[in-house]
């Protein structure tokens, strides 16, 4: 339940941030998203298992499953890369945003 | 063939891509080593096809781990042709792009390497987290090869375009994943082979599937979420977005067959979501190319227009529905290709797509006018070009299985395709060429880059008086080569079609009855 909620609230904030006009928002909003996944994959192995998996397995139901834990090293990985690749973006051209800029954002 | 040599099609591109790094800025070593290592996967998947002429399929455990924990590689009759098409376009848009001065920089031959490990990868697995990760593998070099340009010569417009391609593919991947670790949670695995029909008894697996699904879609552009590819597709290189169009979407709409053929075993309380869905692609894609000025982006929602029509395939999962979708997905892989080289080979050598800027492209460039005209007909479906043959297995398809309103969208959608076709004829190719008068600083930098085969581009803006279309010398065979070769297969498979269709018969069959595919994954 916790993880549940947890998920939650990661995809609330990354929804509230993606909905920002700056990439820089954009960005840690997908960060936000990518954990929210992370956390989805952990609870698909049952949060409540957690002894070690490998070595000489003890109880096999109190072990912890290693496959969700391996995705999740793949998926930080993976969501690590395209968030600097992002960042670069992010950094060239930033004067080429082409939606119109708001009166207070004209006086800054 | 044996099974163990599956993997390779995934390890041997890769391998050469870091080798062409290492290697340096060689272009003729960069050149043989990409058209190489091409030419050797489509000569093995050409050699797969042979092995599955009459069914079967094989399986390969990457390492010989036993089932289940062993990363999985399958291929059948629908992988193996995949795995043709996708390798013969990566050919020619490559060609295309060496010709175009696009691939001089030193990274185009490597990251393109990559990109069809991916492809490749992303074609043979059997696992729904290694599909994930393949599919990551495909679109990392994507993102660098829309910016890829030759030194200061990029545009901000290919900037713009890369931020909303990464955002929106990042989106769909997270969504993926997260579908992925619902699957892992409801059915304990995320293996294709035991997840086989396990959404028709279990209704939890079967929603976790759907987010799946929903995410391939988006990747494959189904309205009502096919927005982005249309704003992002013309925003890069002209052999860039031909190459795209013929790899990434497609892949997720082999994954989307794939995946409600094995997961949901075809389940048919489904299917009228799947075909109102894309009879609205259809219309929405088709009707927003009206409204569009260049030519690239004119095609783009072709593509999306274009993207229900094979998907429609899957949602009638009939035997004559799957072929015809199969059919129709290889068809429209190659046609897309060839419509996008031949007016990127027009952009590239004057500098600009858009309509009403250029005319009396025919006279000057008959050998290209040729090219377009037939791949223009072929996408609208008249015979004797493969897309009729498409086409009318399709609608004959839908006519069996009792649905008539997808027919009638199937034939209007067509005609105002036509009428779109003509009005790229019209502006581009037809007309007088003396009436032609533009700027060309306004031009995309990729028109004055260096050609190896046609000659180098002028890049001084003429007198405003004279002829700029006169002036400019014309497109080389080297460039022109590219659209020419894919129209010709495009009639070749029109005056041909029996062979195909009969190999699409056979992958149909495959996927309507999975049986083979499973237990290949099985026993490996």
């Amino acid at each position: 339940m916790t993880v549940a909620m947890t998920a939650g609230l990661l995809v609330f904030g990354a929804v509230y941030l993606m909905m920002k006009r700056e990439m820089l928002r954009v960005i840690l909003g997908f960060i936000l998203l990518g954990h929210a996944g992370n956390m989805v994959l952990m609870a698909a192995g049952g949060a409540s298992r957690r002894d070690l998996p490998y070595g000489a397995p003890g109880d096999l139901s109190t072990v912890a499953d290693p496959l969700p834990q391996a995705f999740v090293l793949t998926a930080i990985v993976i969501a690590f890369s395209i968030t600097i690749v992002m960042l670069v973006l992010a950094v060239t051209g930033n004067e080429d945003d082409d939606t119109a800029a708001t009166a207070r954002e004209v006086q800054e | 063939m044996s099974a163990a040599l599956l993997p390779l099609f995934v390890a041997v591109p890769l391998m050469t891509a870091a080798l062409l790094v290492i290697a340096g800025d060689r272009r003729t070593v960069h050149a043989v080593g990409l058209l190489g290592t091409m030419i050797a996967a489509v000569g093995a998947a050409v050699a797969l096809v042979f092995e599955f002429r009459s069914g079967g399929a094989m399986a390969h455990g990457v390492s010989s781990w036993p089932f289940g924990i062993a990363i999985p590689f399958v291929a059948d009759m629908f992988t193996a042709l995949m795995l043709v098409v996708t390798g013969l376009l990566t050919i020619v848009c490559s060609w295309f792009a060496i010709a175009s001065g696009r691939a001089a920089n030193v990274y185009f031959a490597p990251l393109v390497l990559v990109l069809t490990a991916g492809v490749n990868g992303a074609l043979l697995t059997a696992d729904l987290f290694n599909l994930f990760v393949f599919i990551e593998v495909m679109l990392l070099p994507s993102y660098g090869l829309f910016v890829l340009a030759a030194r200061h010569k990029g545009t901000l417009q290919q900037v713009a375009g890369a931020r909303l391609y990464v955002t929106l593919n990042l989106l769909t991947s997270t969504v993926f994943l997260i579908g992925v670790g619902f699957i892992y949670g409801t059915a304990g695995t995320v293996n294709l082979a035991e997840l086989a029909g396990l959404a028709t008894t279990e209704p939890t697996v079967a929603i976790s599937g759907a987010v799946c699904l929903f995410a391939l879609g988006i990747k494959a552009s189904v309205v009502p979420v096919h927005g982005w590819l249309a704003a992002a597709y013309p925003a890069t290189s002209p052999a860039i977005t031909a190459l795209f169009s013929g790899l990434h979407t497609k892949v997720a709409i082999y994954g989307i067959y794939r995946v409600y053929a094995v997961l949901f075993d075809g389940d048919s309380r489904w299917l009228w979501i799947g075909v109102t869905l894309f009879c609205l692609t259809m219309v929405i894609g088709v009707l927003g190319a009206v409204g569009e000025k260049t030519t690239r982006s004119i095609l783009a929602f072709h593509m999306i227009s274009q993207i229900g029509y094979i998907l429609l395939g899957v949602a009638l999962f009939t035997l004559a529905g799957l072929t015809a979708g199969i059919f129709y997905l290889l068809h429209h892989m190659i046609v897309k290709a060839s419509l996008f080289l031949s007016t990127g080979a027009v952009e590239v050598r004057y500098g600009t797509g858009e309509i009403g800027k250029l005319s009396g492209i025919a006279k000057r460039e008959p050998v290209i006018a040729v090219a377009f005209f037939i791949a223009a007909l072929s996408l609208a479906g008249l015979p004797p070009f493969s897309g009729f043959v498409a086409k009318f297995t399709l609608i004959l398809a839908s006519v069996e299985a009792g649905q008539i309103a997808a027919v009638v969208v199937m034939l209007l959608v067509s005609l105002v395709t036509l009428l779109s076709m003509l009005k790229i004829w019209s502006g581009v190719f037809w007309g007088n060429s003396t009436s032609s008068l533009f700027d060309c600083d306004d031009a995309p930098a990729v028109s004055s880059a260096p050609s190896p085969l046609g000659g180098v581009a002028t890049k001084q803006a003429p007198a405003a008086s004279s002829n700029v279309v006169a002036e400019r010398p014309r497109i080389g065979m080297g460039l022109a080569g590219p659209a020419v070769v894919t129209a010709a297969i495009t009639l070749g498979l029109g005056l041909g079609a029996e062979l195909l269709l009969g190999l699409s018969a056979v992958a149909a069959e495959g996927l309507l009855d999975t049986t083979t595919y499973v237990q290949a994954v099985m026993g490996s």
